[in-house]
């Protein structure tokens, strides 16, 4: 039962940087190399020798998406519970161990992974593979701990959610969006829902989403794979195989009409728009247009949308164009717009929507995507300068479905075209049902204390 | 004292014994600092001056800030347009902008763009023309920046912290300064301020990629041709006041959590006792989910996602500070229990493995402050602002390993002030119903 079988795949990874090996003179050469135990574990080591550090992840292929309704939360409660000890392993133990060996170790839950990690030296590699071994299906959770934990959670939302208008804003847009799948509630839980979560729910999600065939193990740095394979098969080798995984495939209908949504907040300062269109994410071949398309219009300073309503024309404080090239189902293309004091909603709003035809009327010049492309693919090099980041690409790509598609990636970009860019654009953006968000500040908070003069009361 | 052998071991990086970086001079007075690494094909190049918000009158507030920013916005032979375009058509990035201390330049660019790259910045460097158009533009964006901060609950409780505890010292107002202050300052105020202030022998570039020292060294000197050193301009200032008894300051907001700091002056990063500190500090609430605050308040009692304790280490004294943030209703018993924590430490100090894992972990973490090109950089920045040496990484380990348990009590008991404070609570004040005494 506990024997291990290996699928080894020996994968060289290359990437031409930039289209043009001979200006750069020098290819990036790596090896990623893939197992799979016979409990179903994947894994994935690349070395990177840059320094005698490593980062080690475990990525569930579980977020929020994988709630019950009614249980919004859940998967992010699950994420803390994660730390308070197992039979072998005292509640306090995981940060405390990790860290007094130099390490740091922390997780993070989204709309489709739950993701643990710890960053250390590469000599101390086991101690984090024992931690990681151990929890993943040997946790030990009592009542009191469950119900401080969640008290915890709630502290979160309202610190990232509650008291932040724009992330309100975005929450709501969301949620307003999305009629049946669950990315229609947010990570965080709604508030009510986190009242009710159970010691029992947490236990019925635990046991049916952790276990080896739904994570993927990423080791990235300071390593040799000769030496670390038989580390890994050492500790997760022995994690039982789980249950059948439960099959988790939603279908959003599309959306039928705008939908808009007002928020008020006193404590606002500027006001605020965000669209929203629905987009397919990679490996569906519009990502990569969708991708470039995000780039020209708010890649960087000099990027359309950056270059016209912040600099030339003052009147947003700060603008955006977001685009989730990795989502494990289909999300939304954001625009959005803070306003610079003075400027009204509508004339933001308004604004964007003109920036957005304006795709149409004045398309994408050569000289524009090409300056996006080379900002994509520098961006990609400047990445691998963490192993930690290298590592979360790796996971990402793995989790949703395999790494390789990272291999797409570049060429896919390069590949973009004039017309891929106005295809997209009237194919998800042009006369497309949007959700509209505005934010809209008021109250008696804005005059009364101004940045570093005033002391209010 | 397995566990200390442990961190020591895991600090030794690959090239440990080589030097970090090497430094030079140019003749104009310009310190050049350059690490060699070679495993990707780019170049981070940060740009320091001292001329940070310190260098400023009080009237004049946002002024380094402002120029820092302004840099970028139009030479002699480039609008400001043309700048970011031309930096980020080959997916480069470069920014500036001015801390208390010190203002920067930083540039990211793939080495084969080097050149362009170095063009660039020696052009900002040099020429910048600080159009008056430009000006207006960004004192807006800046005010706008400033207005934004008002939004989020942390920064008001920071602006508010800082306001009250500095007084007149400059470290009372954020870099980017007040709106009075950016309203006072002239065009002429700006080129004053950069012709002092921008100066080779004021300077200290650091870079770190596929680089070597001569190269820069041949490549700045011919980029940065007719830059000329100056007299110094320093300007110094007494230390900030010290508190002499509670201050109280409430902000009402209508918001569901109590933005807490509770703190008081700290030191400054020349104090010898800096290192005894950040022991002492990471134990009581510095330490993250290890730290004795996170673990009672967080863990213990679930009041609060996040509780920290720090101490500001600058120039000047900085603060000390610990923040929570906990729903309105529990503001009361959150502070309570911090502050018992804190008189508890102040009563009897650390147990011998709570010093032992707090000095493994400063030592050990050492290699994750450099193993990347972005973060060695900042460190170089670092230890090149506050005069630490060339050294400084190899010297940490002794530095940290030598404190003692009696240290940290004696830091503590020396640098807490629980009688002397300086409380901010942001918050709905009708739900937290603050107590008047702590």
């Amino acid at each position: 039962m506990n024997r291990i079988c290996l699928i080894v795949l020996f994968i060289s990874l290359v990437f031409f940087l930039l289209g043009s090996v001979s200006r750069l003179q020098a290819a990036q050469r790596e090896e990623v190399f893939e197992a799979r135990l016979a409990n179903g574990l994947q894994v994935l080591l690349l070395p990177d020798r840059k320094a005698a550090v490593v980062t080690i992840q475990v990525w569930y292929k579980v977020g929020s998406r994988n709630e019950p309704y009614g249980q919004s939360g859940l998967a992010h409660l699950t994420e803390h519970l994660m730390f308070r000890g197992t039979e072998k392993v005292g509640p306090k133990q995981y940060s405390r161990t990790i860290q007094k060996y130099g390490g740091q170790d922390n997780a993070f839950t989204s709309r489709d992974h739950t993701v643990y990690f710890e960053n250390l030296a590469s000599d101390h590699l086991m101690v984090a593979l024992e931690l990681e071994a151990d929890r993943m299906t040997a946790l030990k959770v009592d009542e009191e701990k469950f119900s401080t934990e969640k008290k915890v959670v709630q502290e979160e939302r309202r610190l990232r959610v509650k008291d932040d208008p724009s992330a309100t804003l975005f929450e709501e847009v969301v949620s307003t969006a999305f009629k049946s799948h669950p990315y229609r509630w947010p990570v965080t839980g709604w508030m009510e829902d986190l009242e009710r979560l159970r010691r029992e729910d947490f236990l019925a999600f635990y046991r049916t989403y952790y276990q080896p065939a739904n994570a993927v193990l990423v080791v990235v740095g300071d390593i040799e794979k000769e030496t670390v394979l038989p580390l890994i098969k050492k500790t997760f080798g022995r994690v039982p195989q789980g249950p059948p995984l439960p099959v988790s495939e939603f279908k959003e209908s599309p959306q039928e009409a705008d939908k808009r949504i007002t928020l008020h907040r006193r404590e606002a300062q500027l006001p605020y728009v965000l669209l929203a269109y629905h987009v397919p994410s990679f490996p569906h071949p519009d990502a990569f247009a969708l991708e470039v398309m995000s780039q020209i219009l708010a890649g960087g300073k000099s990027s359309r949308l950056v270059q016209k309503m912040v600099y030339q024309e003052q009147k947003a404080l700060d603008v955006g164009a977001d685009y989730p090239f990795l989502s494990r189902d289909p999300f939304l293309f954001f625009f959005y717009a803070q306003a610079m004091p003075g400027q009204s909603p509508e004339q933001i709003e308004a604004r964007l929507y003109q920036e957005l035809e304006e795709w149409k009327k004045s398309p994408p010049t050569q000289e524009e995507i090409k300056k996006a492309k080379n900002q994509i693919e520098a961006g990609f090099i400047f990445s691998q300068d963490s192993i930690f980041n290298r590592g979360k690409i790796l996971g990402k790509y793995q989790s949703l479905g395999t790494w390789k598609g990272l291999e797409e990636y570049l060429s896919g970009i390069r590949k973009v075209s004039r017309e891929d860019l106005l295809r997209v654009y009237q194919t998800y953006i042009e006369g497309k049902k949007k959700t509209i968000g505005i934010l809209i500040p008021g109250g008696s908070v804005q005059e009364k204390g101004l940045s570093g003069e005033k002391s209010s009361k | 004292m397995a566990i200390a052998a442990f961190a020591l071991k895991g600090l030794t990086p690959v090239s440990w014994a080589e030097p970090l970086a090497h430094k030079t001079k140019l003749p104009n007075g310009l310190t050049l600092i350059v690490a060699e690494r070679n495993q990707l094909p780019t170049v981070h190049i940060q740009v320091t001056f001292g001329a940070g918000s310190t260098q400023v009158p009080a009237n004049l507030a946002g002024l380094a800030n402002l120029t820092a920013e302004l840099l970028l916005q139009g030479t002699q032979r480039r609008e400001a347009a043309e700048i970011r375009r031309a930096i980020e058509s080959v997916g480069g990035s470069i920014s500036a902008n001015a801390e208390s201390d010190y203002a920067q330049i930083h540039l990211a660019i793939l080495k084969k763009d080097l050149a362009l790259g170095l063009d660039i910045l020696s052009d900002v460097l040099l020429n910048p023309i600080f159009s008056q158009q430009e000006m207006d533009r960004k004192v807006a964006q800046l005010k706008a920046r400033l207005k934004r901060l008002e939004e989020e609950p942390k920064q008001v409780a920071q602006l508010a912290f800082a306001r009250k505890l500095f007084g007149a010292h400059p470290y009372s107002l954020p870099p980017l300064g007040s709106l009075t202050g950016l309203s006072s300052i002239s065009r002429e105020d700006i080129l004053r301020f950069y012709n002092s202030y921008y100066r080779p022998n004021n300077g200290t570039v650091i870079i770190v990629g596929r680089v070597s020292l001569e190269e820069m060294v041949s490549l700045f000197k011919s980029s940065l041709k007719g830059w000329e050193p100056g007299p110094s301009s320093k300007i110094t200032h007494q230390a900030p006041p010290v508190l002499q008894s509670p201050v109280i300051e409430k902000i009402d907001r209508p918001i569901t959590q109590a933005n807490i700091i509770w703190g008081h002056q700290g030191i400054a990063r020349s104090n010898p006792d800096f290192y005894a500190l950040q022991v002492m500090n990471y134990i009581l609430g510095g330490g993250g989910f290890v730290s004795r605050l996170m673990d009672t308040i967080r863990d213990n009692l679930g009041l609060t996602y996040g509780i920290y304790s720090f101490f500001d280490a600058r120039e000047y004294p900085g603060a000390f500070q610990i923040a929570l943030e906990t729903k309105n209703e529990n503001a009361n018993q959150a502070l309570s229990e911090t502050l018992k924590e804190m008189r508890r430490f102040l009563e009897k100090g650390v147990s011998k493995t709570e010093l032992e894992e707090a000095k493994a972990y400063l030592t050990g973490s050492f290699p994750f402050r450099m193993d990347t090109n972005a973060k060695l950089v900042r460190l170089l920045g670092a230890m090149e602002i506050y005069g630490l040496g060339m050294d400084f990484p190899q010297q940490y380990p002794r530095l940290i390993n030598q404190v003692t348990a009696k240290e940290v009590l004696r830091v503590a008991r020396a640098y807490l002030q629980p009688e002397k404070f300086l409380l901010v609570v942001v918050g709905n004040q009708q739900e937290i119903q603050l107590k008047e005494r702590w």
